[in-house]
């Protein structure tokens, strides 16, 4: 008897208990590839946070893939919260393919919404046996280098106008900035779709002097690799990565969730916040914690999308479309 | 009288019904949502997405590479069908249940395998390399990774039929003068062709649309080893939507007259 009305307690508390457990709230974070390890840990601190100040938890998920195509998945009507992106470009897309956010998303967070941002690096074999010091170097006769297809990868773009960039400084203009990448790119011997494909062609595959990377993946790849195989080189000159991140309006509001999706952003930039993006390698936007990692990252000149570029508005086409600069590389061989 | 044998299946309406719904759902919506997609263009504009170098450069590759696949598997298929059907062997069972794996294997698992394999400082491309030609990052490796990928289609299709071919009329053959070749040419090739056209047909089919398992190892250099389903991604990143669907029907339009024609050939072959 005794067990049996057991039994039917359990079961009841097990029906009361489902329907609040399932109600608490849930958000859904898309990103791109390589920010796995760190919002992992993010979502944990900021549950830890958010419950402190005696809010329902709430459960984070995540879902990460090649930029560009997440952001095809919410504009096709994939229900994100918030969405931390590799490029602002991507971003841009919500509102005008999918009119899910307001032009003027990037002002709403401070640092053009962008709490974290990367640079790109030089991966090169123990001992740098090619002795690869700055961007010259990669055109120099039998230097490979591994870098994904810009067309098809974000993190490609940021490596395309990082070498860019320097062309432009050192030779001076448009027309020698692109002869010099047209010069790079037939020391290319593979164009990977993205940044994960392109690491394991030049890590595992062993093809390439010299892989162009996210300093993030370029870190991550020497810790998993252990630092006998692989070093970093710091260019003279690269490019500010900035992955933005922003709330989803449409989605949140449908969903109730517009508050806690804002505090989950608000909330990378607080100083805990940016000492996980430091520990997973993402340079940090405030100062006090940026001092605290400033070993950790090589200092050097840093060009930007905005100043440099006149924004993805223009980068994107000019560069990236069809028809575009990249394409003229190739189409003239 | 005729007595209506009743059949095991009920009605004609309800499976006829039922089949219509079926592959409209599957098949002919999706299909038409691209072709609806695609006719917001004018003809001008699907002309120059059409005709642009990459886009040809890319086809031509995408064609040729699942050709070459489908004929190598035509030839390899037919000859591991026969060993199959005609031998006993210890591990028979074991080979022939492995002519099945690269359908079950996730094709990106493929892919990344044999690029691991066959490029210049893997296992099997290092001696490539010592010879003085590369595999994987060239056309030869886009064939390779479409061979591996359609391989059961040629045999498992011909398997059936070959083991249907009873001995005697080999011997019968024999006994009336005719020569190994003759037997092959005159008695086996006639009953295994129309098999061995619909298996060549799917693997062709396959290797053309077939994106997961060659990306790693075309090396995806623009005019050289870009297959067409890559290009679709490179413009649906570009949230070209109609340019990548109005490639899609050119991929489609292209393979549905190259299997007709396959059709119509084998019915050729079946009625003399």
């Amino acid at each position: 008897m005794s067990i049996r009305r057991f039994a039917l307690a359990a079961l009841a508390s097990a029906l009361i208990a489902g329907p609040t457990a399932a109600a608490s709230t849930e958000i859904l974070n898309v990103s791109y590839d390589p920010t796995r390890e760190l919002y992992q840990e993010y979502n944990a601190a900021f549950n830890k946070h958010w419950t402190a100040q005696g809010k329902e938890a709430v459960t984070v998920q995540q879902s990460h893939g090649g930029s560009g195509k997440q952001a095809r998945a919410v504009i096709d009507g994939l229900k994100a919260d918030v969405v931390t992106l590799a490029l602002a470009g991507d971003i841009d897309e919500l509102n005008k393919l999918g009119k899910l956010i307001p032009a003027d998303w990037q002002s709403r967070l401070p640092q053009s919404s962008t709490p974290y941002t990367s640079t790109i690096v030089f991966l090169v074999r123990k001992g740098n046996p090619k002795g690869i010091k700055d961007w010259g170097d990669l055109t120099k006769e039998g230097v490979e280098v591994i870098t994904p297809n810009p067309k098809t990868s974000g993190g490609a773009r940021w490596n395309f106008l990082a070498a860019w960039a320097w062309a432009k400084q050192t030779y001076g203009s448009d027309a020698k900035a692109q002869e010099y990448v047209k010069n790079l790119y037939q020391h290319v011997p593979v164009l990977d779709t993205g940044a994960r494909g392109s690491t394991i062609t030049f890590v595992n595959n062993q093809i390439g002097d010299v892989l162009l990377a996210w300093e993030n993946e370029a870190f991550l790849a020497l810790k998993e690799q252990g630092g006998d195989q692989f070093e970093i080189v710091a260019p003279r000159l690269s490019i500010l990565a900035e992955p933005p991140v922003a709330v989803v309006d449409k989605n949140v509001d449908k969903k109730g969730t517009r508050e806690v999706a804002t505090a989950y952003l608000q909330y990378l930039y607080s100083d805990e916040g940016q000492r996980i993006a430091a520990k997973h390698f993402y340079r940090p936007r405030d100062g006090k914690v940026a001092a605290e990692f400033a070993k950790q990252f090589p200092q050097l000149k840093l060009v930007t999308i905005d100043k440099d570029f006149g924004g993805w508005k223009e980068a994107q086409p000019k560069f990236f479309n069809d028809g575009g600069v990249f394409d003229q590389i190739y189409q003239a061989q | 009288m005729s007595r209506r044998i009743s059949p095991v299946i009920p009605g004609f309406g309800l499976t006829l019904g039922y089949t219509l719904v079926y592959l409209s759902l599957l098949v002919l919506i999706p299909l038409g949502a691209m072709f609806v997609h695609a006719a917001q263009l004018s003809w001008d504009q699907i002309w120059n997405i059409v005709s642009a170098p990459r886009v040809v450069a890319a086809l031509k590759l995408s064609f040729s590479t699942a050709l070459c696949a489908a004929v190598l598997n035509g030839v390899i298929g037919t000859l591991l069908a026969w060993v199959l059907v005609r031998y006993t062997f210890p591990g028979r069972r074991l080979i022939d249940a492995m002519i099945d794996l690269p359908f079950a294997l996730p094709t990106a698992v493929a892919g990344i395998a044999l690029t691991a394999l066959y490029a210049p400082a893997g296992l099997v491309g290092q001696f490539a390399t010592a010879l003085g030609f590369k595999i994987a990052y060239t056309p030869l490796g886009i064939t390779l990774a479409l061979t591996f990928v359609t391989l059961p289609f040629v045999v498992r299709t011909i398997q059936p039929v070959l083991a249907d071919i009873p001995r005697e009329v080999e011997e019968a053959a024999a006994c009336l003068g005719a020569k190994p070749f003759q037997i092959f040419r005159h008695v086996l090739v006639p009953a295994l062709l129309p098999a061995w056209l619909t298996g060549f047909a799917l693997a062709f089919a396959r290797g053309v649309g077939e994106y997961g398992s060659v990306i790693f190892i075309a090396g995806n250099m623009p005019m050289k080893t870009e297959i067409l389903p890559l290009l679709i991604m490179v413009k649906l990143d570009q949230y070209d939507y109609h340019g990548a669907t109005t490639i899609g029907v050119l991929m489609l339009v292209v393979s549905f007259i190259l299997l007709l024609l396959i059709n119509l050939l084998q019915r050729r072959i079946e009625r003399p």
